[in-house]
């Protein structure tokens, strides 16, 4: 009693409306938490109802930044790091498309960490959607600027000496009004942050914590399964994690919501008020 | 008992990275070491709480519920 899958395909009405399936299987190593993060956020459109060509995806260079390639929409890939300035220019221009930016730690805060900082000062109505995978993947696992302090990677033989950053304290103090924490093993509560952050007018930051299986596993002795239970174990929603005591917080992480404010104003909102306050009339 | 769910897997894209056996509860799915792709070992167990769905990395899972199956399969 075999169904075949295409035959689900085609009918089911589901997310699989935003995928190219002619492009799949995927190009990610077995077991990349990034498969998790373009599930959810496939789901989280499908969920809003928004068409197909209503949605831009803009990426850079990196392990995460192949999404596009498998999203049936508007898709745009950029050079290493300038995801953010590309989505600035289109997000000003056609105000009326969901922007989705899909970018890595590398991708995000090393070579486009400038570029991050402004967007979020700004205040543009873009939904970042950051893979933190620890690590460099695609060049093979060198240092990123996330590397957790001890770990094996390729240029730090000895361990990773270089303190790393957390990423949702920086994107809140760049000026970010929506900032939001999810991991790939939560599959369905990371479609809700996707959800939240798409509804959100103004800058959201979602990082999603996602295991490079192949790369920063192999090189720190972990398998897929531990990795993935790293995630359960360590991760911790956020009601629970503001009962919980100081030092019982080290080593472990709030998940959900981290950060939400609707006061200021959205960038592009902004800035054609301004265009049509110059010129005297219509757009 | 009544079956709650069916699974169905989608060996061409799947890279037998093991995850969806981790989170079933049941244990339904089973690695082929061989082939190095999923196959449903004991599909009586399936609960339908679609874990493995959700968790598929590579979009290859699918549970149905059994009026789900039928609708389908007699189409």
């Amino acid at each position: 009693m075999n169904v075949p899958f295409e035959k689900v395909l085609e009918k089911k009405e589901s997310y699989f409306k935003y995928l190219r399936l002619d492009k799949l299987p995927t190009i990610w190593c077995p077991g990349c938490g990034i498969g998790q993060a373009l599930k959810a956020t496939c789901m989280a459109l499908y969920d809003l109802g928004i068409d197909n060509d209503q949605v831009a995806m803009v990426s850079g260079i990196g392990c995460s930044s192949r999404t596009p390639g498998y999203f049936d929409g508007f898709t745009l890939h950029t050079t290493h790091g300038r995801a953010l300035a590309f989505a600035t220019g289109l997000k000003l221009f056609k105000p009326e498309l969901t922007t989705i930016v899909f970018t890595g730690d590398g991708d995000c805060f090393a070579i486009g960490g400038n570029h991050f900082i402004h967007a979020a000062r700004r205040n543009i109505d873009v939904t970042v959607v950051m893979i933190n995978n620890w690590i460099y993947g695609m060049t093979h696992g060198q240092v990123s600027p996330t590397t957790p302090l001890g770990s094996q990677t390729t240029t730090t033989p000895g361990g990773n000496y270089e303190p790393n950053f957390d990423v949702a304290e920086l994107a809140k103090a760049a000026g970010a009004t929506y900032v939001a924490r999810g991991t790939a093993y939560h599959v369905t509560e990371l479609k809700k942050l996707i959800q939240d952050g798409i509804k959100h007018k103004g800058f959201s930051f979602i990082e999603v914590l996602s295991p490079c299986t192949i790369i920063y596993g192999r090189k720190n002795r972990m398998t897929f399964e531990e990795m993935y239970m790293w995630l359960k174990e360590n991760t911790i929603p956020v009601k629970a994690w503001e009962k919980l005591p100081e030092e019982k917080r080290a080593g472990k992480l709030p998940r959900g919501v981290l950060y939400h404010d609707d006061s200021r104003p959205e960038y592009t909102e902004v800035y054609w008020n301004r265009v049509k306050q110059l010129s005297g009339g219509e757009k | 008992m009544a079956v709650k769910g069916i699974v169905e897997v989608r060996e061409d894209w799947c890279k037998g990275c093991n995850i969806c056996a981790s989170v079933c509860p049941t244990k339904v799915l089973e690695l082929d070491k061989v082939r190095a792709v999923m196959t449903v070992a004991h599909p009586e167990k399936c609960i339908g709480c679609k874990q493995c769905e959700m968790i598929c990395p590579d979009f290859c899972i699918y549970v149905f519920t059994p009026e789900e199956y039928e609708e389908i399969a007699s189409a």
